[in-house]
Order: C-alpha cells, then sequence, then structure tokens
C-alpha cells in the first residue's frame, strides 16, 4: 500500500496536484496554513498507487511518496 | 514501505519566492534531480539571470555566480574556460535571454561553449510586472500591450530553440513543457539529456522550458497550465531540434 504526506506549511494552494493525481485523491481543504494559503490534502488514501505524479508535478516540492 | 520521492538534494529545504502555481518550482526541481543523477553537485557552478529566477542561489545547494541582466552565456563561457572542470549551467526566463540577452546566447552558441542553459518561457517578463516580451504570443494583453500584442507593429513571437538549433555550435536543442505529467516526464528526461552532453564533453546544449505565468497572466494556476497546451504549445511546438548525441 502506497502513501503521500504533504507538508501544509510549504503547499502553496494551487492545486495543480489534484488534477495530476490520476485517482484524483487530492482536494484543496478549507483549513488556511501559516503562509495564508488553503493547503493541499489526501484524507483517502486507500486508492494511492504511489504513481508519484502529484509530487513530481508540485511546485513546491511539498510532497513526499511512499510506497 | 520505502520513501520513493523525496526533494533533490541539490536542492535546499527552504520555501520559495514563487507565487503559487508557477512553473520555476517545479523546473528548479528537475534540474536539481539532474544534478543528483549525474553526482555534480559538488563540481557545479550555476550562473543566475535576472528575472524570477534571480534567486536561484538561494534554491540550489550549488555555487552560483550572478550575471548581469542577458549576460549568463556570456559569464558561464568565463566560468567552463577558467574551470573546465566545472559543470557549468545557466538558468534564464524569456526577457532575460531572448530580450537584452539575444546577443550572448547567440554568440556563446554559435561559439560551441561546453554549457547547458535551461530557458523558461512563460511569454512575459514576469517580475518586473508582465510586460511584453519577444516571446509573447500575437493577440496576448500584458501591461505594455494592452490591446495584445500586434503582429504588424510588434513582430512575432521568437522561437529560441529553433532559432538556436540552426547555429553550427550547438550540439542539443529541444522544447519541453511542464504543464501536465505526460510533458513533465518528457521535461524531465530532455533536461537530463542536455546535463550529458556537457558530462560528455559534447558541447553546447539548450533546453526551452514552456512555463505559466499565472499572476502576470491574470488566471488561476489551473488556468495558467491549461493556456500552455492550448495556446502556446501550438505555436512553440514541443520536441528536439538538434540532438548531435546520437546521429
Amino acid at each position: 500500500m502506497a502513501r503521500i504526506e504533504i507538508d501544509e506549511s510549504r503547499c502553496k494552494g494551487c492545486g495543480i496536484c489534484t488534477i495530476a493525481c490520476p485517482k484524483k485523491l487530492i482536494t484543496l481543504c478549507d483549513k488556511v496554513n501559516i503562509q495564508g494559503y488553503t493547503p493541499a490534502e489526501a484524507l483517502n488514501q486507500e486508492q494511492c498507487t504511489g504513481c508519484a505524479l502529484c509530487a513530481e508535478i508540485c511546485p513546491d516540492v511539498a510532497i513526499i511518496v511512499f510506497k | 514501505m520505502q520513501q520513493v520521492f523525496k526533494r533533490p538534494q541539490s536542492l535546499k529545504d527552504v520555501q520559495t519566492h514563487f507565487c503559487p502555481g508557477c512553473n520555476h518550482g517545479t523546473i528548479h526541481r528537475l534540474v536539481a534531480d539532474a544534478l543528483d543523477l549525474f553526482g555534480v553537485q559538488q563540481t557545479t557552478i550555476g550562473v543566475a539571470s535576472v528575472g524570477c529566477s534571480v534567486f536561484l542561489y538561494g534554491y540550489f545547494d550549488v555555487d552560483v555566480v550572478e550575471a548581469p541582466h542577458g549576460r549568463a552565456p556570456a559569464v558561464a563561457t568565463g566560468v567552463k574556460r577558467a574551470r573546465p572542470d566545472r559543470f557549468v549551467f545557466t538558468y534564464q526566463g524569456d526577457g532575460d535571454l531572448a530580450a537584452i540577452g539575444t546577443s550572448e546566447i547567440i554568440h556563446a552558441a554559435n561559439r560551441g561553449e561546453d554549457i547547458t542553459v535551461i530557458f523558461v518561457n512563460n511569454t512575459t517578463y514576469g517580475m518586473t510586472g508582465g510586460q511584453m516580451a519577444p516571446t509573447t504570443l500575437v493577440g496576448q494583453k500584458t501591461s505594455t500591450s494592452p490591446y495584445g500584442r500586434n503582429k504588424a507593429k510588434d513582430g512575432s513571437p521568437i522561437r529560441m530553440a529553433e532559432l538556436l538549433a540552426q547555429l553550427g555550435g550547438v550540439a542539443f536543442s529541444a522544447r519541453v513543457a511542464v504543464d501536465s505529467p505526460k510533458h513533465l516526464m518528457d521535461a524531465k528526461k530532455q533536461i537530463r539529456e542536455a546535463f550529458r552532453f556537457q558530462v560528455e564533453g559534447k558541447g553546447f546544449s539548450f533546453v526551452e522550458v514552456l512555463s505559466s505565468c499565472p499572476t502576470n497572466w491574470g488566471v488561476t494556476p489551473l488556468e495558467g497550465n491549461a493556456r500552455v497546451g492550448a495556446e502556446m504549445i501550438p505555436y512553440f511546438p514541443l520536441g528536439i531540434f538538434k540532438n548531435q548525441g546520437n546521429p
């Protein structure tokens, strides 16, 4: 089983990862982070395949992937 | 379970100043990833340009020289000639490379200097407020072309990757984009290929990366990436325009 970790404080909430994820597991949350952005979150990761496309495309290198 | 994706070693663990959705961060990571791949972090000297890419000395964990506006290829020429054992790359935007630095890039390429140039094309001057650049698309509204770029008055956008591919000194010239995962994976491959040319001493290599500038285009990050695919790629086709490594 694979999983990702999103660094909420580093995320700028651009949302590019939300459409890069083939399973559409990532969404932007309602909370505001320390920078004033609404960061991405992936609450339901059972279907994550660890493809790392979200991490590859993240402009802020805020995602790390485990597989 | 092991970590399959982590921050490249050549990229410092710091917050960037880039706007949300700016492709600079992604391109920085791809370049750092290629530096790690060839194990040249300790022997690399980067040359920064003027523009949003000016702060790359704060983001890359390598030695960096800051060049005057547009002069990065000339500075890189000096660095490489003085220290031929070093890996030398420049990282320039379109306002820097295609406008004020046109002379430097063309002559460095024509001389076939053994350096790698990463050219980030976002069709505007990002840092100074979104003015019209030589790469601005016809009809595109910018702060200095409020009615859209006029082809009769301002000419057509310059295609740098094709232009440089015609020069004898250029060994590798390609254009890539990072707007979608598919294009991103290809961009990663071509940046590695360009670096391989220098590592093997095969001459001047050039990669143009199409990028979005959501802030100055006045769009959201997702709309910005969509515009790269819908408007930029039809005018700036992706591909390899010269590859003298594999004849």
